[in-house]
């Protein structure tokens, strides 16, 4: 059967790359002997798909990983196993199963991620006298921003990919931001690009931008045109 | 939650910053305010190597085991790390507590290459510490040297307060109950080291003065005060299924070099090849019982999640009980999902058979260290290792499937003719022959691929051949080429491949191998002109140490290039690891002669190992 785990990803693991954590979960999954599946051949290795990889520094509570196994405890069970093989800073919060047919895969199913972020320090952009320009950068039709990625550099509009966009009042940003394979957009673009806005009104010096601090949320699906968690494509088993 | 030692922003910049944040599963981690005693256990290299280390993992549960010690680990930080911090002023931590390792009571570096002399001076100067043992003042960690190149610690005497000759499951008790009593009575650091020279196996270099001939040789080796004794006695531990092991290891979230559980099932090495050190200094051979190696393996396996365990030895082949083992593995090691990697085997049908059932034949290659191209040679380094038996192994190879070989030659070995030099391509040529006539054509997939490679003989202390002369960086070169055209000049020319290594670390090796007080002078030159990392070809550069032996009036020839007599007194002979300098100089001799001695196993040549009175001199 098919199993989405959720966890977390926080403290000192952050400094811990998406590739190095790939490895960890394959070791703590069998030091909790979970009775997962391995593909064939001579060197097996267990069947399992992470979800959009966080990049170092940042931090998590909706990270996830499928895999398969053969047989299950109940959930609740299955998370304390876990829990109890896990190094500081990683927390299996789920562990559920996912329906066995429809398209599941965590990566392919991602739609949205919801994202905490805040700047450092925080007093470099004054909440109280910048809002306002936070809701005109929002209000323009098309947000331009140069974006390099391995592949290729280009100029491309942001705003349609911004789903929401809050500067609260704790001083933290919240964005809920597309994301997926297709359609992704980084957290960093969207205050980048507010940085350069304040910049271009004077508002902020030249070249001085804080520092971020990004924390992942969630990761989000679409069915039937409706925006579920990852983790509600799967049911607890009790 | 443990506070960083580096902040978010320095180790973001860091190209792997898990190099130096800690908190992997099963790292130790205790109250440092109930603990009496703070080690920093150093390998002075980059933490995938040193995290791969067994020596280490060993060293850290066996201290860790006592409650009122806190063993943490050190690595080299990497060469952009090391601008940072030098640059901003940061002190050098251990991995655990991110603690400075100025506040340590001990920095244990182990020793495992010459050419990580550097990094030692590295790992001081970053942490603050003196790099001169006599400019310590009292409040500074003592440092402790162990490793295998500790059985000639010389070239390094400057830089350690003390050395720990042997294996570490023996004396660290005594050192830091020691340690202990002398703080309580309010002892001073030089109370402490008189102490310890008294502890078998510790050697406390400023307690001797070494005295020379005119013509730069060792006169006299004079020990300072009563409590030390003119000789050091290695020690090692006599039943190893009693000894304690690492059932728990620190199971890192960067890729190490050994990325897997290390399961070690012997010391020692009954074969007495005349370039080797482990097979002198390691005496004699000592096996864990399959028993015990299982249930090893099982523990070790729940406690990291690891899918693939490799066995630990000089010479795995030369286990008695390795088939019992190895079958014993397979089957727990299928139902677990877990790979075996094996160890470089004897080739032969035993071997094959398992070989197969662990690795994909396509993919695997076949290993051979004939060390020598001739039988003549070969048997001058007592390499029992023939012809006949390497074309039949690779015979039998070949018909299972396999098709690529690798091969590890030793160029500038004592004795060595060109006839020698051509045999290394002359016998890669005889495997690629046999291939086609082992193999039909249709059953052939692609040609077979040989790979030989040769590294440059370097004479190390307690071998037979410690007396021998070391040729220039140009004749090394120059012995490569000539093999290489050798190669050039086979039928299968195409089927083979050659390499060698670079000379003039192997000089260099040769000058820090056999080393005496004087040339810590040159190590310390080179580090300030800029040397660190010379175990790295990508770092290492010749010409630092040329200039540092130029500056310390240090002659590289005088240690690599001149003959020694019978009777030399060598700078490591204070040292006694039971195997005499009697034994050592008649192996010598027999080399000279072409003769090959018998392997422990065959017949006892009394080495003077069973003076430690276990192992396999105590078997029949
Ligand atoms: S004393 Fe004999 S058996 Fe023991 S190590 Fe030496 S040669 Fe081998």
């Amino acid at each position: 059967m098919k199993i989405r785990i959720r966890f977390s990803k926080t403290e000192d693991l952050r400094f811990i790359s998406h590739l190095d954590v790939m490895r960890y979960f394959q070791k703590a999954l069998r030091r909790a002997h979970v009775d997962i599946s391995y593909t064939q051949g001579f060197s097996p290795h267990p069947v399992m798909s992470f979800a959009s990889p966080l990049g170092l520094g940042q931090t998590s509570e909706g990270e996830y990983v499928d895999i398969e196994v053969g047989s299950s405890q109940p959930s609740a069970q299955m998370v304390e196993r876990l829990n109890a093989v896990m190094a500081e800073g990683i927390q299996v919060l789920g562990f559920r199963r996912l329906p066995d047919t429809g398209k599941t895969n965590a990566m392919a199913t991602i739609a949205a991620a919801d994202y905490q972020v805040w700047l450092q320090p925080e007093e470099w952009v004054p909440r109280a006298s910048c809002l306002g320009y936070w809701e005109s950068y929002l209000a323009q039709d098309a947000i331009v921003v140069h974006q390099k990625t391995k592949s290729r550099e280009a100029d491309s509009d942001i705003r349609p990919l911004i789903q929401e966009a809050q500067w609260r009042e704790d001083g933290s940003f919240f964005l809920r931001l597309a994301a997926g394979s297709d359609r992704n957009l980084k957290p960093e673009a969207v205050l980048d690009g507010f940085f350069l806005w304040l910049e271009e009104a004077g508002a902020l010096p030249q070249g001085q931008k804080p520092a971020l601090r990004i924390h992942r949320l969630d990761l989000y699906g679409e069915q039937d045109g409706k925006r579920i968690s990852l983790e509600d494509f799967g049911e607890d088993m009790v | 939650m443990r506070k960083l030692a580096l902040s978010e922003d320095i180790l973001l910049q860091a190209e792997k910053p898990a190099r130096y944040t800690g908190g992997e599963i099963n790292a130790v981690i205790k109250d440092r305010e109930q603990v009496a005693v703070r080690f920093a256990m150093v390998f002075p290299d980059v933490y995938e190597i040193g995290e791969s280390h067994l020596g280490m993992k060993i060293l850290y549960h066996l201290l860790n085991a006592r409650p009122d010690v806190w063993c943490e680990r050190v690595y080299s930080p990497w060469m952009d790390m090391d601008r940072q911090m030098r640059e901003k002023g940061i002190p050098l931590f251990a991995l655990e507590s991110q603690d400075p390792l100025k506040d340590f009571d001990f920095l244990g570096i182990t020793l495992q290459y010459e050419m990580c002399y550097t990094n030692v001076l590295q790992v001081l100067d970053l942490a603050g510490i003196p790099l001169l043992a006599a400019d310590r003042g009292e409040d500074m960690p003592l440092v402790i040297g162990g490793g295998p190149c500790a059985y000639n610690p010389e070239p390094l005497a400057d830089f350690f307060d003390l050395f720990y000759i042997g294996e570490g499951e023996v004396s660290y008790d005594a050192l830091l109950d020691g340690y202990k009593e002398n703080r309580a009575r309010g002892g001073s650091r030089q109370d402490f080291l008189r102490k310890a020279a008294e502890i078998p196996g510790i050697y406390v270099p400023s307690l001797y003065r070494p005295e020379y001939h005119e013509d730069g040789t060792l006169a006299d080796f004079v020990p300072l005060c009563p409590e030390a004794p003119r000789k050091i006695r290695k020690v090692i531990v006599s039943q190893m299924d009693e000894a304690p092991y690492p059932l728990k290891p620190v199971v890192p979230y960067l890729k190490a070099t050994q990325d897997r559980v290390v399961l070690e099932i012997m010391r020692g090495c009954i074969r007495g090849c005349r370039f080797c050190q482990a097979g002198m200094i390691y005496r004699p051979v000592r096996q864990k019982s399959v028993g015990k190696l299982l249930d090893t393996a099982r523990c070790m396996q729940d406690a990291t999640g690891y899918d693939e365990i490799s066995l630990s030895s000089l010479s795995s082949s030369d286990y008695t009980e390795l088939g019992p083992l190895l079958n014993g593995l397979l089957s727990e090691c299928r139902d677990r999902k877990v790979n075996i990697s094996l160890p470089s085997l004897r080739i032969d049908a035993f071997s094959l058979d398992v070989m197969s059932k662990v690795q994909d034949v396509k993919k695997s290659s076949l290993t051979f260290a004939p060390e020598g191209g001739t039988q003549r040679i070969r048997n001058v380094i007592n390499k029992g290792l023939t012809e006949e038996e390497i074309l039949s192994g690779a015979a039998e190879a070949f018909r299972g499937g396999w098709n690529k070989v690798k091969l590890y030659f030793m160029l500038g070995l004592p004795t060595e003719t060109e006839e020698d030099m051509r045999g290394i391509a002359e016998l890669a040529e005889k495997i690629a022959k046999c291939y086609y006539a082992e193999v039909p054509k249709e059953q052939r997939k692609g040609k077979v691929q040989i790979t030989a490679s040769a590294s440059f003989f370097v004479p190390k202390p307690f071998t037979p051949f410690q007396w021998a002369t070391m040729e220039t960086e140009e004749e090394y070169l120059r012995r490569a080429r000539l093999v290489k055209d050798t190669f050039r000049e086979q039928l299968n020319r195409k089927s083979l491949h050659f390499q060698y290594h670079e000379a003039d670390v192997t000089v260099l090796e040769g000058v820090l191998a056999r080393g005496d007080r004087r040339v810590g002078a040159a190590i310390l030159e080179a580090y300030r002109l800029g040397a660190i990392y010379d175990a790295w070809s990508e770092f290492f550069d010749m010409e630092k140490w040329r200039e540092a032996f130029r500056r310390t009036g240090v002659d590289p020839d005088f240690y690599t290039r001149r003959p020694r007599q019978a009777e030399e007194l060598f700078p490591w002979d204070f040292i006694d690891i039971g195997v005499t300098k009697r034994f050592l100089r008649r192996e010598w001799e027999r080399a000279m002669e072409g003769l090959v001695t018998p392997n422990c196993r065959e017949s006892c040549s009394g080495c003077g190992a069973a003076v430690f009175g276990g192992g396999i001199c105590h078997e029949n």
